[in-house]
């Protein structure tokens, strides 16, 4: 009974969220473009199935996933169990090891399941002509987001400044940008953005805010801010790198093409 | 019918592949690293099913209907050449689909926290949430002002790489003045704009003007809004943090 109310109030906290958006795009189309909308049937099909479908998605994670991630969370970053076996309580940054390892994990996989990135890699795919795979696309949007969620992790059990690190994320991207393939630059920087929706950020908040708790001299509130920055600074650094090295693949392949090419010329002209 | 049975059998294993990550990541740490029992396992398989069959169906509707609405929008648009009304849309857009989001509104209120923590405003509950309406404003401003740069930029044709880094020195620029303790919320903010329903609306748009106008590339041209509308939340937020302050 529990359940399904609050699920009926996700259903339809998501149509409140979704309904004003599309109401507003109907009106600018009738009044503005002043064309009827076509297929207005299969339209109003695929608005109720994506509002169900969010709300579903969400009332699913918030029963099965996202209690259990953030008890994760919670118990992974509690003193007592990092400080198993050992005589003193040592909150040096190296006795972290599970919560990198969590962050890591987690950061892989709430990102591949992130509904967001699944329409913009589809949508990539189909506008490449297929030269950009789905999933090509999705492991390294992944790949970055678990970098950079873990190494947002090192930065608040150690308390370094988040400035300094984005700012160094910045020059890579920088430099990255000069030597990239152009047709991935926009991608790449769209994938910091999409990253981080509905999966991602609740979990990643609340490990984030269950190390800057338990953390001594950590603040949660100006030190558990930062992780979500990291999880979308560092997609753009893995995507870029993903294509420079797919370039990178090709550009060797196609020189071992001309040489074994030249190779093959040179021997027929010494039989000639 | 056995034709829809195949398509729907595509989605769900699709979706089953989608979900299996998290599964096994959950799994593999509550078993092995922390060892503990699952407790009410049921509850748990109900909401793994709701949560399969909720992203088989969002992905149906995106196919159905988001992506070809914001398709037909763009060509719509651009083909009826009024620049004005493009980029108002495009500002609209923005705005309007931030103003409500509820990650915005939630990170707002942790603001409005730190704010009162820090003294930069009074800890009553009204300058609270006086602070988090304007917080909310200022974002869901940055954002739709994002969309007309981003839309402006497809037209004209302008570099990419060129405006994002210069986007990246503002953002440095504006941290060295911005009040610390909003420094981590700025950066944050600009992540968690872009919700699951306007992500695949606004990249459809881009992707949509830029096939429908001449001399421009859908993969170079057509992506890209999402970027600016992860960037301006930052400076737009630490400007207000500013100003605040300053007042």
């Amino acid at each position: 009974m529990d359940m399904m109310r609050s699920g009926l109030q996700t259903i339809l906290s998501t149509s409140t969220d979704v309904l004003p958006i599309v109401l507003f795009i109907i009106l600018f189309q009738v009044f503005v473009i002043r064309q009827p909308v076509r297929d207005i049937r299969r339209l109003a099909a695929g608005i109720v199935f994506t509002i169900l479908g969010l709300g579903l998605f969400l009332v699913g994670l918030e029963q099965a996933l996202f209690p259990l991630g953030r008890l994760m969370a919670e118990q992974l970053t509690h003193p007592e169990f990092l400080m198993k076996g050992a005589e003193t309580l040592d909150f040096h940054w190296s006795n972290y090891f599970w919560v990198y390892v969590f962050a890591l994990a987690i950061g892989f996989a709430t990102t591949i399941a992130e509904p967001a990135l699944l329409a913009v890699a589809m949508k990539a795919n189909e506008t490449s002509g297929g030269a950009i795979h789905v999933w090509g696309l999705r492991v390294a949007v992944a790949i970055g987001v678990a970098v950079g969620v873990s190494l947002g992790c090192f930065r608040i059990i150690t308390g370094l400044p988040l400035q300094a690190f984005i700012l160094v994320g910045y020059i890579v991207v920088v430099i990255q940008t000069i030597w990239s393939p152009r047709l991935i630059i926009p991608l790449a920087y769209d994938s910091g953005g999409v990253t981080t929706s509905t999966v991602t950020v609740p979990l990643v908040t609340a490990l984030g805010l269950g190390l800057a708790e338990t953390v001594p001299g950590r603040s949660p509130l100006l030190d558990g801010f930062g992780l979500v920055a990291f999880a979308s600074l560092f997609p753009i650094i893995s995507v870029l790198a993903y294509a420079q090295l797919s370039a990178l693949r090709e550009r060797i392949a196609s020189r071992r093409r001309t040489e074994r090419h030249n190779g093959a010329e040179s021997t027929s002209k010494e039989v000639t | 019918m056995t034709k829809f049975l195949r398509t729907l059998w595509k989605h769900v294993a699709g979706s089953v592949r989608d979900l299996a990550p998290i599964v096994i990541v959950i799994g593999f740490f509550q078993y092995f690293i922390l060892q503990q029992p699952l407790h009410n396992a049921l509850a748990l398989a109900g909401g793994a099913v709701l949560v399969l069959l909720g992203l088989t169906m969002f992905v149906y509707g995106l196919e159905l209907a988001l992506f070809p609405i914001g398709e037909s929008l763009a060509h719509a648009l651009a083909r009826k050449g009024s620049v004005f009304w493009l980029l108002t849309f495009s500002f609209l857009l923005g705005f309007g689909t931030t103003v409500a989001e509820p990650a915005l509104t939630a990170v707002a209120n942790e603001a409005a926290q730190v704010a009162a923590g820090a003294g930069a405003i009074g800890d009553t509950t009204e300058e609270r949430s006086r602070y988090v309406l304007g917080l909310r404003i200022t974002v869901a401003l940055s954002v739709g002002t994002a969309l007309l740069i981003g839309v402006l930029r497809i037209l004209l044709g302008w570099s990419l790489p060129l405006m994002i880094i210069s986007g990246y020195v503002m953002v440095i620029a504006m941290t060295t003045v911005a009040p610390p303790e909003i420094v981590g919320i700025a950066y944050d903010s600009g992540g968690v704009t872009t919700s699951t329903v306007t992500v695949p609306l606004v990249t459809a748009l881009g992707v949509g003007m830029a096939s429908s106008l001449r001399d421009r590339n859908p993969m170079t041209d057509g992506f890209g809004l999402i970027a600016f509308a992860s960037l301006t939340p930052m400076i737009f937020v630490m400007a207000y943090g500013s100003i605040i302050a300053w007042i």
